[in-house]
C-alpha cells in the first residue's frame, strides 16, 4: 500500500552531468555511488517500517487496554477463534519468511531462476495464509460474530464480546491488507528477476521488499498470541 | 554558514555565473504543465507545495474572518450555530493539517535541505512527488467535505461526539487527514534519509545549518507520530461506518482513550509546526547579524530534545478529564521540561545579536518578531502546564491565545520570514523592500491586537468554541476582531508584492544578502542539479568572517 | 451598545479561587518579566549593534558552557517551583473534603440537570449554601461536556459512561455563571446556567419551600423494590445475589480471583453491565439494566446503596465475610 519507493533509485532517468562519464545504469542521477544508493533505500525502508510499528502500535495499545478491562469477555470471544487455523497460518507465514529470505540471498548472488522460484513460493504461501484467513472469516460469519446487524451473542455481556470481535477484525483485516500489498510487491519483482536484473551490486528492491515481508510476518507473530491464546494453557 | 575552501571558490563562481552553455536554472529546465506535474526536482515540488499550502492558508483565513465577524456581537447573529461550528472546525483542520504541518517542511525544507547539504536532490525524488499528489488527494477529500457542508466536530474530533452524534461529513474529512498524513510521513522519511546519507564531503553533523537540524528533529516526529493519528482517525471512521464501539461508551468503549491516542500525535504535531520555524529563525538571525549562532550545539541539541520530550507530554491536554492526579503530575512536570530547550533557543538567539552586525532587512524583522511572540507563547504555555492554573483556563480563550501565539506568531512569522529570506533564491527576483517592511510591521501589530485580548478573555472565563457569549466579553472581542482585520490586510500585502515581483521584480544577484550558507553558493535561481561542481565543506556553519562575507558578496555580484 | 464596565479580572467566589489566582499571578509575573527582558535585549542589541558599513561582520564570540548551564538551570528551577505550586493547588482542587455534601450532575445536549442530596432537582440552575464544601458527582447522557464555573476557578469534564467529581466551597453569596467548556455540538454556547450561592438559612428556606421532593436515597429505595432487585439481593442464605448492606467502598472478591473496590463506577457498571464483574460465589444471572434506567435512576440507586452503610461505617466483623453477602436485618 505505502511501500516507500524502493524502485525509485532504480530509475536512472534525468540528466546525468556531462562530467560523470561512468554512471552505472542502476544508479539514479542524484546518488554518487551504488553503495550510497542502496544504503539510502535500506534506511528508507527501515524508517517506513518504524512508521508501521507505530501504526499497529496504536491499535495494539487499544486492544491491550480493553483486554485488561474486560478479561472474561475477551477470553470468551477468543475461545471462539479456531486455534488450529491460527497456528497453521503462523507456520505458513514463518515458512514464507524463509522463502523470502532465500529470494533475497538469490538476488545477492545473482541467480535469476532461483529468485523467481523462491518469490513464487513466497506468493503461494502468502496466498495460502489469506485463503485460510478467508475460511476463518466465513466461519465467523456463520457464527454471527462479525460486527454489524448480523452480530448475535447469547452470553451475558454482548457489548464487550462484540468489541473483541471488532478489534479482531480491524487488526487482522489491516494485517491482511498489508499481506495483499506484500504479495503485490513480490509479484512486481518477478519480471525483473526473470530478466536477471538483480545481482551482487544491485539488489535493493528485493532486499527492501523482503524487509517489508518480514515485518508483516512479525506483526502476525504478535497478533496470534494476543488474539488467539487468551487464557489458554 | 558552511564554507568551503579551495575548490569552493571555483564552485561558487561556477554556480554564480550562469555562463552561456551551462545548464539552465530549474525554472527554465523544461516548460509547460507536464514539466511541472511530472517533475522530480525537489525545487519544483517545493513550488507545487507552495501553491497548495497558500491556497489552504487563504481558505482557512477566510473562515477565520467569518469567525471573527460573528464574534463582534455577543448574540450569534451572523451565522447559525451549526455554521459557526463548521467554520471553526474547518479553520482548524485546514490551517493545521493543510497549512502549518506541511508549510515550512514541504516548501522551504524541500527546496533548501538538499542545497544546504550540497546534494543534487532528496534521496527519493519520486516519493517526494508522490507525497505532493497524496497531499493534494487528501486536500481534495477535505475540500469535497467543505463544499458539501463541512464537519462540526472541532479539529480534535473528540469522541463520542464525532463518532455517534455529529451528522456532518466526518468520514470524508477524516479520510482526507488520513491521506494527507502519509504525505507528511513521506516528507519526513525522505528528509531523514537525505540528511543521513547525502551530505557533501566534509559536512559533518555539527557543521550542518540549524535549519537542517530543526528539520531532522521535525522529521522524527512526522515519521513516528503521524501513523498513530492515522490509525486513530481510521478507528473513528470505522466506528462511524461499522460501529466498532472502541470509543463509544454506550458499547463499553472509552472516549478518553481517543484523546490519549489523538494527543500522542497532536501534541508532537505542534512541534512539527514550530521546530522548522525555529530553524528558519536561526538561519535569518545568523545571516543578518553576520555572526555564528551563539551556542550552536545547544541549539541543535535543543531541537532534538524538544522532539523527543514532545512525545511524553500529551496528557497535559487532558488535565480536566479526571485522569489520575499522579498521571497529571507527571505530565505537568514533563511539560515543564520541554520549556527548557525552548528557553535555551530564545536566549541563544538573543545572545547572537550581541556584538553582531545587525541589518534591519525584512527577513530579520520577521525573525525578531518571531522571537518576541514565541517567548510570549512559550511562557503562557508554561502557565497552562501548571496544573493549578490549567483547571481554570483549560478550554478557554487563554488556550486559544496561547496556541495562536505559537502557531501564528511563531510558525507563520517563521514561514513568512523564510519566504522573504529565500525568495530571491527561489525566484531570482527581488520584492519591494519598503512594502515588505510595512507588511512585517502590520502583521506584528495586527497579530498582537487580535490575540492579546484573548488572554484576558480566557482568564475572565470565556470558553472557546462559543458561538454566542455573555455581553461583558464584548469589548475585548471587538478589539480582537478589529485586530484580525489588520492582520488580514497584513497577510494580503506580501501576497500582492510576491506575485508582483515574479513579473516585475528586479533580477537579483545570486547572493543579495551576503550570506555564507551553502545554498547561497550557487546561482539564484539554482540549476536543476543545484551545484555545477559538488561542494566540499571545510569550515563550521555560519562562518561570517570578513573575508568570507566579502567573497560571498563579490561572487554574488558577479 | 457596548458594556464599558467590563472586568479585567474574574470575581473570586470560592476558597479555591484565591489559590488559583496566586499561582496564576506568579506565572504571569514570570511571563511578563521574561518577555520584557527578551524584548528589551532584542531592541537594545538591534539598535546598538546595527550594521554601519556594508562589509561589517559580527564579532565572533564563544559560548561559554557556564552561560548555557546558567540559562538552562535558572529557568528550570523557576519552572519546577511553578510546577510544585500548581500541583499542590491541583491536588487540593481534585480531592473533596470528607465532609462535603454530595450533589449530582447529569449533563446532556444541551442542559445541566442537578440534584440535591435531599432530592430536589434543578435544571441549568443550582442553589448552594455559602461556606459549606459541596462535592459534585457528574456524568453525561450523551457526549463529553465540561462543567466550568469561572468565579470558583473549577472545571471538570463530564464524561458519558463514568463518574467524575469536583468540589468547591463558595465564599460569598451571589449569582455566578456556569458554562459548558467542552465543545458538545450545535448549542454548546447555550449550555450555560447559574450557580446561586445563598446564606445557609436562606438556602434551607429555599430547599424546604420546594414541595413534593423526597430524598434521593428514598427514591432509590423505591426503585430498588420496583425493579425487583430485592428478590435476589436479600439477606437470607438462599439469596442468588450478594446482599448490599455495607458494600460501598469495600474491596469485593470477583469471579476469577480479582478484586474490585465498590465505588460509584463499580456500582454503575454492575447495574448496567452486570456480567463484567461478577462477585465470587455467584452466577452471572443478573439481567442488564442498560437502556431501562436513566442516568438519574442509576444515581438514585447508587445513593440508596450508599445509604446502606459503607466500608468505613459498617459494623465490625462484616468485612470478614470477604465479599459474600453478610446476614443481618432486612430493609
Amino acid at each position: 500500500m505505502r511501500e516507500p519507493d524502493a524502485h525509485d533509485a532504480h530509475d536512472a532517468h534525468g540528466t546525468a552531468p556531462a562530467g560523470a562519464a561512468v554512471h552505472p545504469p542502476h544508479l539514479a542521477h542524484h546518488f554518487k555511488t551504488l553503495e550510497q544508493q542502496s544504503e539510502s533505500v535500506a534506511f528508507g525502508v527501515w524508517l517506513f517500517l518504524a512508521t508501521e510499528i507505530m501504526f499497529f502500535g496504536g491499535l495494539i495499545m487499544a486492544y491491550i487496554l480493553y483486554r485488561i478491562w474486560y478479561p472474561h469477555d475477551f477470553a470468551a470471544g477468543s475461545h471462539l477463534l479456531d486455534i488450529r487455523m491460527g497456528a497453521t497460518n503462523t507456520v505458513v507465514l514463518i515458512t514464507s519468511s524463509v522463502t523470502m529470505a532465500m529470494a533475497v540471498w538469490a538476488a545477492q548472488v545473482g541467480r535469476a531462476r532461483t529468485q523467481v522460484v523462491y518469490l513464487v513460493l513466497t506468493i503461494l504461501l502468502g496466498s495460502t495464509f489469506l485463503g485460510i484467513k478467508a475460511i476463518e472469516y466465513t466461519h465467523k460469519w456463520h457464527e454471527h460474530v462479525v460486527p454489524g446487524p448480523h452480530f448475535a451473542w447469547h452470553g451475558p455481556d454482548a457489548p464487550h464480546v462484540r468489541m473483541f470481535f471488532n478489534l479482531y477484525f480491524t487488526m487482522t483485516g489491516l494485517h491482511a491488507l498489508h499481506m495483499i500489498v506484500g504479495i503485490g510487491l513480490v509479484a512486481a519483482l518477478i519480471p525483473k528477476c526473470w530478466k536477471g536484473r538483480f545481482g551482487p551490486d544491485y539488489n535493493h528492491p528485493v532486499e527492501g521488499t523482503g524487509l517489508y515481508w518480514h515485518f508483516v510476518d512479525i506483526v502476525w507473530i504478535f497478533l496470534f498470541p494476543l488474539l488467539y491464546l487468551i487464557g489458554r494453557h | 554558514m558552511n564554507a568551503h575552501a579551495g575548490s569552493h571558490e571555483s564552485a561558487a563562481a561556477a554556480g554564480a555565473a550562469p555562463a552561456a552553455g551551462a545548464a539552465p536554472d530549474y525554472l527554465n529546465d523544461g516548460y509547460g504543465i507536464k514539466s511541472w506535474l511530472l517533475t522530480r526536482d525537489h525545487k519544483r515540488i517545493a513550488i507545487l507545495y507552495m501553491f497548495s499550502v497558500t491556497f489552504f492558508f487563504f481558505l482557512g483565513g477566510l473562515m477565520a474572518v467569518l469567525i471573527r465577524l460573528e464574534l463582534v456581537t455577543p448574540q450569534g447573529d451572523l451565522v447559525q450555530p451549526d455554521m459557526y461550528n463548521r467554520l471553526f472546525t474547518m479553520h482548524g483542520i485546514l490551517m493545521i493539517f493543510f497549512f502549518l504541518i506541511p508549510g515550512i517542511p514541504a516548501v522551504l525544507g524541500n527546496f533548501l535541505i538538499p542545497m544546504m547539504i550540497g546534494a543534487k536532490d532528496l534521496a527519493f525524488p519520486r516519493l517526494n512527488l508522490a507525497s505532493w499528489y497524496i497531499f493534494s488527494l487528501g486536500g481534495l477529500f477535505t475540500l469535497w467535505s467543505v463544499l458539501h457542508g463541512g464537519v462540526d466536530t472541532g479539529w480534535t474530533f473528540y469522541t463520542p461526539f464525532s463518532t455517534t452524534f455529529s451528522n456532518t461529513y466526518v468520514v470524508t474529512t477524516a479520510l482526507g487527514i488520513f491521506i494527507a498524513g502519509f504525505a507528511s510521513i513521506f516528507t519526513g522519511l525522505n528528509f531523514i534519509v537525505t540528511i543521513h546519507r547525502m551530505r557533501a564531503p566534509g559536512l559533518t553533523w555539527f557543521r550542518l545549518p540549524l535549519f537542517v537540524w530543526a528539520h531532522y528533529a521535525t522529521s522524527i516526529i512526522q515519521v513516528l507520530g503521524t501513523p498513530v493519528i492515522a490509525v486513530t482517525i481510521l478507528m473513528v471512521a470505522l466506528e462511524r461506518v461499522f460501529h466498532i464501539g472502541v470509543f463509544d461508551p454506550a458499547q463499553g468503549g472509552d472516549p478518553i482513550l481517543f484523546q490519549h491516542l489523538f494527543w500522542f500525535y497532536s501534541h508532537p504535531a505542534v512541534y512539527i509546526m514550530i521546530l522548522p520555524a525555529m530553524g528558519v529563525v536561526s538561519e535569518i538571525v545568523a545571516a543578518f547579524a553576520r555572526k555564528r549562532i551563539f551556542g550552536y550545539r545547544f541549539v541543535a541539541y535543543a531541537s532534538v530534545g524538544i522532539a523527543v520530550l514532545g512525545f511524553l507530554v500529551w496528557g497535559h491536554h487532558m488535565f480536566t478529564t479526571g485522569q489520575s492526579a499522579y498521571a497529571a503530575t507527571i505530565f505537568s512536570v514533563l511539560s515543564m521540561l520541554v520549556a527548557v530547550p525552548s528557553a535555551v533557543k530564545v536566549f541563544n538567539w538573543t545572545a547572537t545579536l550581541y556584538k553582531g552586525s545587525i541589518s534591519w532587512e525584512t527577513p530579520m524583522l520577521y525573525a525578531l518578531g518571531f522571537i518576541g511572540l514565541f517567548t510570549i507563547g512559550g511562557l503562557t504555555g508554561v502557565m497552562l502546564a501548571t496544573l493549578g492554573i490549567d483547571i481554570h483556563v483549560h478550554d478557554t480563550y487563554f488556550v486559544v491565545a496561547h496556541f495562536h501565539y505559537i502557531m501564528v506568531g511563531g510558525a507563520i512569522m517563521g514561514y513568512l520570514g523564510g519566504l522573504h529570506y529565500w525568495w530571491p533564491k527561489m525566484t531570482g527576483k527581488l520584492y519591494p523592500a519598503f512594502w515588505s517592511k510595512v507588511s512585517a510591521l502590520v502583521i506584528f501589530i495586527g497579530f498582537n491586537l487580535t490575540f492579546f485580548p484573548q488572554f484576558i478573555l480566557g482568564y475572565l472565563g470565556m470558553p472557546r468554541r462559543y458561538h454566542s457569549y455573555p455581553p461583558e466579553f464584548q469589548v475585548l472581542n471587538v478589539m480582537s476582531s478589529a485586530g484580525a482585520t489588520v492582520l488580514g490586510v497584513g497577510y494580503l500585502i506580501p501576497m500582492i508584492y510576491f506575485t508582483w515581483s515574479l513579473r516585475y521584480g528586479r533580477r537579483c544577484a545570486p547572493n543579495p544578502w551576503g550570506a555564507v550558507g551553502l545554498e547561497w553558493q550557487t546561482a539564484s535561481p539554482p540549476i536543476t542539479q543545484n551545484f555545477a561542481v559538488e561542494p566540499v565543506v571545510t569550515t563550521e556553519a555560519y562562518d561570517y568572517s570578513a573575508e568570507r562575507v566579502r567573497a560571498a558578496q563579490e561572487a554574488g555580484r558577479a | 451598545m457596548f458594556r464599558t464596565d467590563f472586568p479585567l479580572f474574574p470575581e473570586q467566589a470560592s476558597t479555591l479561587a484565591k489559590e488559583v489566582d496566586s499561582v496564576f499571578l506568579f506565572g504571569l509575573g514570570v511571563a511578563v518579566v521574561f518577555s520584557l527582558l527578551i524584548a528589551a535585549l532584542i531592541l537594545f542589541f538591534a539598535v546598538r549593534y546595527r550594521r554601519r558599513a556594508e562589509g561589517d561582520v559580527g564579532q565572533p564570540g564563544h559560548a561559554p558552557a557556564v552561560l548555557e548551564i546558567v540559562w538552562s538551570v535558572v529557568p528550570l528551577c523557576i519552572l519546577l517551583f511553578m510546577f510544585a505550586w500548581g500541583a499542590r493547588v491541583f491536588f487540593h482542587a481534585s480531592r473533596p473534603p470528607a465532609d462535603a455534601e454530595e450533589f449530582f450532575v447529569v449533563g446532556r445536549q444541551w442542559m445541566w440537570k442537578f440534584q440535591h442530596p435531599e432530592g430536589h432537582r434543578e435544571i441549568n440552575e443550582l442553589h448552594v449554601p455559602v461556606g459549606r464544601p459541596i462535592k459534585l458527582t457528574m456524568t453525561s447522557e450523551d457526549v463529553i461536556h465540561a462543567l466550568y464555573i469561572p468565579a470558583f476557578r473549577i472545571k471538570q469534564d463530564v464524561i458519558p459512561g463514568t463518574y467524575t467529581t469536583t468540589w468547591f466551597t463558595a465564599t460569598k453569596p451571589g449569582v455566578y455563571k456556569l458554562f459548558c467548556a467542552e465543545y458538545c455540538g450545535a448549542e454548546h454556547s447555550l449550555m450555560s446556567g447559574r450557580i446561586i450561592v445563598q446564606q445557609p438559612q436562606e438556602y434551607e428556606q429555599w430547599l424546604y419551600g420546594a414541595k413534593g421532593q423526597q430524598g434521593m436515597s428514598l427514591t432509590g429505595a423505591q426503585l430498588f423494590d420496583a425493579r425487583a432487585c430485592n428478590t435476589c439481593h436479600r439477606p437470607d442464605s438462599d439469596a442468588r445475589a450478594p446482599y448490599l448492606q455495607g458494600l460501598f467502598g469495600r474491596q469485593v472478591a470477583l469471579l476469577g480471583g480479582k478484586t474490585a473496590r465498590a465505588d460509584e463506577d463499580y456500582l454503575r457498571e454492575s447495574i448496567l453491565m452486570p456480567a463484567s464483574k461478577v462477585v465470587a460465589g455467584y452466577q452471572p444471572i443478573m439481567p442488564t439494566f442498560k437502556g431501562q434506567l436513566t442516568e438519574q435512576d442509576v444515581l438514585e440507586l447508587i445513593t440508596y446503596i450508599k445509604s446502606l452503610g459503607s466500608a468505613g461505617q459498617a459494623p465490625a466483623g462484616r468485612e470478614a465475610a470477604g465479599g459474600a453477602a453478610p446476614g443481618g436485618k432486612g430493609r
